[in-house]
């Protein structure tokens, strides 16, 4: 049964990237409902619904929002994640771009239920389009009446600001984010305190990736109930963009229920390029393990990739078909991982270098048995010793290389180099 | 600092970060938009006077503002072509000729990756993902993204750049 698009049901139609034509096709109706419903209420529905973060970490939105203080003794932020920089990821710019205005209900919506009269929308630095779609539509949405001092007449104040970044994969991190957004080296901080409690400027904040705020409205419209029978199971709720790329026909943002399995996936996007056969793929962007074709039909939700020693991550599903290497695929992984190390910890910043090291001499043909393990120390070493994810996205999929296509490895070991010279794309089609 | 006889933002800059000042509790916080301000000011790098201008505007030590440029991906601290290509060499585009992309535009440029082209127009290089995989192979050219490319096709983008 085709899956009734929720979160990009207005892709294609430029009418709604303003108030008026946002509301004709129903928009911020859910706003109105939310602001009439008490905050606390509208905490526990987004705990009902089951919602996950979807940048990333999984993480119960509507749990992170009840982390928030109550009270108003001090000012409390929302601060939007449209950093969307994990390699394989694309789906938030297409919601910034196709509608904006849903983000903002979204935002506005987070905002009502913690109390937060400020919110920052961090979007990557590269995003320069797609940054002026959105101010453009918050500048509309205040003219509005949906931002400023009186949000839809409720009395409620919210600001709503653009905040571009400078490129630096890291700010992607919720606290070296808040790190950016205060004007430093995007650094992320110790933890705890986490920023719920002493988030941006020192004070209590939620920090959500833009697809989940997306959600909020639709569950607010549609309610919990309805929100949670969509999925896999009840930890794994809800509408899910695939972000298809690599050796797919045609690569591209794919809306269903969280929990489609690869196959569903390729059919949808008109299957493997020029018709090879599927070697490999990795579910979540580049941090996630690089898993075999044999998992193809695995439902693409959180634990059942969590099952499989992977991750749903971002949902970047990154398609590698039979004439991939490997190992160059994971060194090229590994230079981006050393190029975004921010450095501050040891393990990473070694670690980070290393692998890529040490993936290249294998790739060249002067790599021994020694490195294999020497790659296993260099994981056990970065993962879950640093202040921060990166190191352990960057194990991702080093460790899967060694651990499940270990034989390719010794491929290039025991054959002096790699079996699969890179491809010459362009050449080969010219010549076709 | 802003007032002294050392380098300045212009005054659309000021003015732009004048309307920022109100939308965020702390001046640091302006450091970001106020880099991305300069640069475009000092043709699309931050020369020293450019680090001073915006220390002096912010009240913050040119050494802080430092640390923070060298940090950051698209703050440049070398001169740059009048047109920035960067093309995605991440592995979505790698899987998709990324590779030839690049060897294309240094071939068309007659430059090395971050060199300016002698007469000012280009400079290129190759960049970590820029979330553009469903268009894969792609480059950005100042603002724009570009693809999915072919080497004939970013040759004739660039062509067309003045």
């Amino acid at each position: 049964m085709a899956f009734e698009p929720i979160l990009t049901r207005n892709v294609g139609n430029p009418d709604v990237r303003t108030v008026a034509g946002y509301r004709r096709a129903g928009g911020y109706e859910a706003l109105a409902k939310g602001l009439a419903t008490e905050p606390d209420e509208l905490i526990e529905q987004v705990k009902l619904s089951g919602l996950r973060g979807r940048g990333g970490a999984g993480f119960p939105a509507g749990v992170k929002w009840g982390f928030i203080p109550k009270g108003n003794d001090r000012p409390k932020y929302l601060v939007a994640n449209a950093d969307e920089s994990e390699p394989g990821t694309f789906k938030d710019r297409v919601l910034m771009e196709h509608d904006p205005h849903q983000f903002i209900e979204g935002c506005a919506l987070c905002c009502w239920a913690v109390q937060a009269n400020t919110c920052y929308i961090y979007i990557r630095g590269e995003y320069v389009r797609q940054a002026e779609v959105l101010e453009v539509a918050i500048a509309d949405a205040y003219r509005e009446g949906i931002l400023g001092d009186n949000v839809l007449g409720s009395g409620f104040r919210l600001e709503m600001q653009v905040h571009r970044g400078a490129g630096a994969y890291i700010c992607g991190e919720e606290t070296g984010m808040l790190e950016s957004l205060e004007g430093r080296r995007g650094q992320p901080r110790v933890k705890p305190p986490f920023p719920a409690v002493v988030g941006a400027f020192g004070c209590p904040t939620v920090i959500n990736n833009v697809e989940t705020l997306c959600n909020v409205p639709h569950i607010v419209s549609r309610g919990p109930e309805w929100f949670k029978q969509i999925g896999t199971d009840e930890r794994n709720t809800g509408p899910k963009l695939y972000c298809l790329s690599g050796h797919v026909e045609r690569p591209g943002v794919y809306e269903t229920a969280i929990g489609a399995t690869l196959d569903e996936l390729l059919e949808r996007a008109g299957g493997m390029l020029g018709g090879r056969e599927l070697k490999a793929f990795q579910p979540g962007g580049a941090s996630a393990a690089i898993l075999p074709a044999d998992k193809r039909a695995v439902p693409l939700d959180f634990d059942s990739l969590a099952a499989e020693g992977s991750m749903l991550g971002s949902a970047a599903v990154i398609v590698m078909d039979e004439t991939t290497c490997l190992v160059r695929a994971t060194r090229r992984l590994a230079a981006f991982f050393n190029h975004e190390s921010c450095g501050q910890c040891t393990p990473c910043r070694e670690g980070t270098n290393w692998s890529e090291m040490v993936l290249d001499r294998i790739e060249a043909g002067e790599g021994s048995a020694a490195d294999v393990e020497l790659i296993r120390r260099i994981c056990n070493n970065m993962g879950g010793t640093t202040l921060c994810a990166l190191a352990d996205a960057a194990v991702g999929p080093l460790r899967s290389l060694v651990d499940t296509f270990g034989d390719e490895v010794e491929a290039h070991l025991a054959g002096g180099g790699c079996p699969l010279p890179e491809r010459r794309y362009f050449e080969e089609a010219a010549r076709v | 600092m802003a007032n002294g006889a050392g380098p300045r933002l212009g005054e659309k800059a000021r003015k732009t970060l004048d309307a920022l000042r109100e939308r965020y509790p702390t001046s640091e916080a302006l450091l970001l938009p106020a880099l991305h301000l300069a640069q475009e000011q000092w043709g699309g790098w931050l020369p020293d006077e450019a680090i001073e201008a915006v220390a002096g505007e912010l009240g913050l030590a040119p050494a802080k503002v430092y640390g923070v440029v060298t940090f950051y991906d698209l703050y440049h601290q070398e001169p740059v072509g009048r047109h920035r290509i960067r093309i995605c060499t991440n592995l979505s585009c790698a899987l998709r000729g990324a590779t030839e992309i690049v060897e294309t535009v240094a071939d068309e440029l007659g430059v090395e990756a971050d060199e300016v082209t002698p007469d000012g127009r280009c400079s290129f290089t190759g960049f970590e993902c820029l979330g553009a995989c469903d268009i894969a192979p792609m480059a950005m050219i100042d603002d724009e993204y570009h693809g999915p490319l072919t080497p004939d096709a970013v040759r004739r983008l660039i062509r067309g750049l003045e």
